[in-house]
């Protein structure tokens, strides 16, 4: 086991730095420039800027700068945001983004997963149905549509949370965000478990375990539950990733300062050091939960290991 | 057969499971289905009741409802008494007071029917915890007991191990483990050896004779296969279509059948003492010359076993140096246990997969060294089928494209009225009806889904025909049919015939000469009527020994002579003969040397060290 875990560590280095390459050039590929706005910058103002971030400099020479400083930690400078770092600008987005990304994750393994095994207990019953319709209906609603659904019931006519804000974490201002970042994915789950656990529930070893007169809940508990959990741990990796580093929409609805709006300011600023520090901590957060997932999954299939 | 349940509440009664009027309906979208239709049968302290039919005849049906299993649109009517006690009705708590200790249950595929994620020993013992009510170490160590007992060997490092690390007869082993370890009064077995090698079936078979004297349970199995009966059951009944058609004891059964169907099933079932040898019907068996269509030179295909990123890959020779000649309009069978490389010989010699040594000359060309096109056009003359009726056929297409599209490859100028007219004709060769098709293969039985495959591979008249286990998948009567309609169209066309099974009755019947891998090396190869009659090889004389025999005279005792024993893994195969390990006559040269590919005076060859000194 571990040293199936320290191969797969080993191999997420290469692909790391495919993810980094391939996106440097891929930003710089896009026509504009960090400092092309609407009122053209004088050339000799321009060409010193130009200077003072490198990027007068031949691609390569930028790209081997940029990996340098990686080594040390350093995603360089903002271009966009003159007087931070991008380090600062993450350290300052990403604690707050992380805490709303886990608790939304936990909140949907906690809520999703057991609705998912109730749904297939009770197949085609009234408690299925019930579970099945709410999480078609909240995986077809956008964030942007539950977030302030859930501020104008809650906020204001309840009356019982408040609707925006941050507060340095306190827990008021943390469940409606929370609550809107976890709705798809518990109804994901939810609907993956159904799945996956009826599938379980109709293979022959389930039927044989039952022959062996276990006992329902011991049959599902011992033999049904750890195969039929498989589907919802190969999502779970990549979902982690995507809601820690930050939605902008809950993030936008909820006026929360996380680093959600970073992605998407740094493409539209060329803010190119903003995008490849945030391109990086999502790839490495991507690369490290995919590989827990996987680890959770060789724990779980024995015959996984094997190969 | 008179039912008396008032009898079977006695508690002395040897009566243990007694069913009557037992019904089982399936409700379904359209309608409902009934699988099996007032069964009544009682099954008594120390007998075994067959139960035999063919697939669809609602035999499994019947005791997953004693069981409480059925499927959730499932409804069973009647009455099904254990010991007096009515299953039917009972509240599922005390089912599974019944389930797993009352009844064991051991069923078909024994790899999907034991949790993958748990080891052999947390399964066994978890049964025993749970119905005899003892600590942790007490279970442990009983289930090491029932290891010892249903022969595993190695049972310490057995216990510790996963499903899938077992060999499937191993699996079957720990599942009657499971299903003995509360001691049960009555045993189901649902086809028990169905998936299993014929060498492994026989020691399995074997060991639930032994059980069964042993305890003196009550055991039901349940089986398509009469030789299977013949060896353990005590009475069968046959089942059809949900009906008992006929019940009796065992000899009465099978030597006087009085019922139509039973005389059918029975006589469609091939036997291996039935003189019924392939050669002598078949054309071209004549003492003249003959000349060789297809001769394979020291074939060898190796396969890399991938073991991850960072690991070596482990190579596994599947097939190893193989040398023969199928000549002109001959039958050739391969015969073997499962893994032993017959599919992969054949594939090798039609170049589906390409050989890491030795030569394949089909009529005069070398078919390794033919570029490309050459080879395509080749492709009319060298058809295939495969085992799997249905999954080798394409589901969006109809019988009609399927069966068209080798003359849409082979003969693009035909037109239209010629295609169609050599459509109808292959059809009708192969005993299918026109108007199939327009119709998809989900919508044909496996009989018919095989008979399409035929009609494919057939339709531009190949002059050598690959036949894949092309009947394992199918029942014993529809089996029957396909090997008449095979040696049909070749006795017609005069195509070479190469036959892989592992049925080796259905072999003689089909083909003239048989070939015997071991471990992906040739062991024998003779004419059908010398290797059935007077094996050389000890593998040969063992395959031969394990076919079971539906005759309830000498099955019994041919059981109970089945030898122990699987093939070793072939990623490290034994020294010398790779049959040694499980040779009775083994001796210290043949772990030294591996045995020369020998011609006997009468054309017959062999591979091993010591066929002389054998009696």
């Amino acid at each position: 086991m571990l040293s199936y875990a320290l191969r797969r560590i080993a191999g997420t280095v290469p692909t790391l730095l495919v993810i980094i390459s391939v996106s440097f050039c891929v930003v710089r590929l896009a026509p504009g420039g960090p400092f092309a706005q609407e009122q053209a910058l004088p050339p000799p103002v321009r060409a010193n800027l130009e200077r003072l971030y490198g990027l007068d400099q031949p691609l390569t020479v930028q790209y081997a700068h940029y990996l340098r400083g990686l080594l040390r930690g350093d995603f360089g400078p903002s271009l966009g945001q003159r007087d931070f770092t991008v380090s600062e600008l993450i350290a300052q987005g990403l604690p707050l983004s992380a805490t709303l990304g886990l608790a939304a994750i936990l909140l949907a393994v906690l809520t999703g997963v057991p609705a998912g095994v109730l749904a297939a207990l009770w197949r085609n019953r009234g408690a299925d149905y019930c579970i099945t319709t709410l999480a078609a209906v909240a995986l077809a609603l956008p964030s942007f549509v539950t977030g302030p659904l859930f501020a104008l019931v809650f906020g204001l006519y309840l009356r019982w949370l408040p609707v925006a804000g941050w507060q340095h974490g306190a827990p008021r201002y943390l469940v409606l965000p929370v609550l809107t970042l976890a709705l798809p994915v518990a109804a994901y789950l939810a609907r993956l478990t159904r799945a996956s656990l009826l599938e379980v529930l109709g293979a022959h070893y389930v039927l044989s375990a039952r022959a062996r007169g276990l006992g329902a809940a011991r049959v599902l508990w011992r033999h049904a539950l750890r195969p039929a959990l498989m589907p919802a741990v190969s999502y779970l990796g990549p979902a982690v990733a995507f809601v820690m580093t930050g939605s902008l929409v809950v993030e936008t609805v909820f006026g929360l300062p996380g680093t959600g709006r970073y992605l998407v300011e740094g493409a539209i600023d060329r803010d190119y050091p903003l995008v490849m520090g945030m391109v990086v901590v999502y790839g490495s957060l991507t690369l490290l939960l995919n590989l827990i997932a996987d680890l959770i999954y060789g724990a779980l299939d024995p015959g996984v290991r094997r190969e | 057969m008179p039912s008396i349940p008032a009898r079977a509440e006695a508690a002395a009664a040897p009566v243990v499971l007694s069913l009557s009027r037992l019904t089982v309906t399936f409700d379904t979208p359209r309608g409902s289905i009934t699988a099996a239709r007032e069964v009544t049968l009682q099954v008594e302290r120390g007998e075994c009741l067959g139960v035999v039919g063919e697939s669809g005849a609602g035999k499994s049906q019947v005791f997953l409802a004693v069981m409480g299993l059925l499927a959730g649109n499932g409804r069973a009517q009647g009455s099904a008494r254990f010991l007096g006690t009515e299953l039917l009705r009972l509240a599922p708590a005390a089912l599974d007071r019944v389930r797993g200790a009352g009844i064991g249950m051991v069923f078909q595929d024994p790899m999907s029917s034991l949790t993958p994620h748990l080891t052999v020993g947390e399964q066994i013992a978890e049964v025993i915890r749970r119905h005899r009510g003892v600590g942790r170490a007490a279970a442990r160590a009983a289930a090491l007991a029932l290891l010892e007992r249903v022969q595993v060997s190695d049972p310490e490092r057995r216990m510790r191990q996963y499903p899938h690390q077992l060999s499937g007869g191993l699996r079957q082993r720990v599942m009657i483990a499971i299903a003995l370890s509360s001691e049960p009064q009555l045993l189901i077995a649902d086809e028990p050896t169905t998936s299993l090698d014929v060498t492994v079936q026989a020691q399995i078979l074997a060991l639930l004779a032994g059980l069964k004297r042993e305890r003196a349970m009550a055991m039901v199995l349940i089986t398509h296969d009469f030789g299977a009966v013949a060896g353990v059951a005590d009475r069968v009944a046959v089942l059809r279509e949900g009906c008992i058609v006929e019940t009796g004891p065992v000899a009465a059964v099978l030597k006087a059948p009085r019922d139509p169907y039973t005389r059918t099933l029975l006589r469609d079932t091939p036997r291996l003492d039935a003189a019924t040898d392939a050669a002598g019907q078949a054309p071209g068996t004549s003492a003249a010359p003959r000349v060789a269509a297809l001769t394979l030179t020291d074939l060898t295909v190796r396969f890399d076993v991938g073991r991850g990123l960072f690991r070596p890959h482990a190579r596994l020779t599947a097939v190893s140096a193989v040398s023969l000649e199928l000549y002109a309009g001959e039958s050739l069978g391969v015969v073997g246990e499962s893994g032993c490389g017959k599919s992969t010989l054949v594939r090798a010699a039609l170049q589906l997969l390409r050989p890491a040594a030795g030569r394949v000359v089909w009529m005069g060309q070398a078919l390794g060294d033919l570029p490309k096109g050459a080879l395509r056009a080749l492709r009319r003359d060298l058809q295939i089928i495969f085992q799997d009726p249905l999954g080798s056929l394409d589901p969006r297409m109809t019988v009609g494209e399927i069966v068209g599209e080798p003359l849409r490859v082979h003969a693009p100028d035909l037109d239209r009225g010629a295609r169609a007219a050599q459509l109808a004709a292959v059809l009708r060769r192969v005993g299918l009806t026109a108007e199939l098709a327009s119709r998809y293969p989900h919508e044909l039985s496996g009989g018919q889904c095989q008979r399409v495959g035929i009609a494919r591979a057939t339709i531009l008249r190949p002059r050598l025909l690959v036949c894949d286990e092309p009947v394992s998948a199918l029942d014993v009567p529809t089996q029957q049919q396909i090997v008449t309609l095979l040696a049909q169209l070749q006795r017609e066309s005069g195509m070479c015939l190469l036959f892989v099974s592992h049925n080796l009755a259905l072999v003689r019947q089909l083909c003239e000469r048989v070939l015997v891998l071991y471990l992906g090396r040739m062991m024998e190869l003779a004419p059908a009527h010398s290797l059935y009659t007077g094996p050389r090889h000890p593998y040969t004389r063992e395959l031969l020994a394990a076919v079971p025999v539906p005759d309830p005279d000498i099955q019994p005792a041919r059981l109970a002579r089945a030898r122990p024993g699987e093939p070793p893994s072939p990623l490290s195969p034994p020294s010398g003969c790779v049959y040694r390990t499980r040779c009775p006559h083994a001796a210290a040269v043949c772990a030294e040397r591996i045995p020369e590919w020998e011609e006997l005076p009468d054309g017959r060859r062999v591979a091993c060290h010591r066929w002389r000194e054998l009696p």
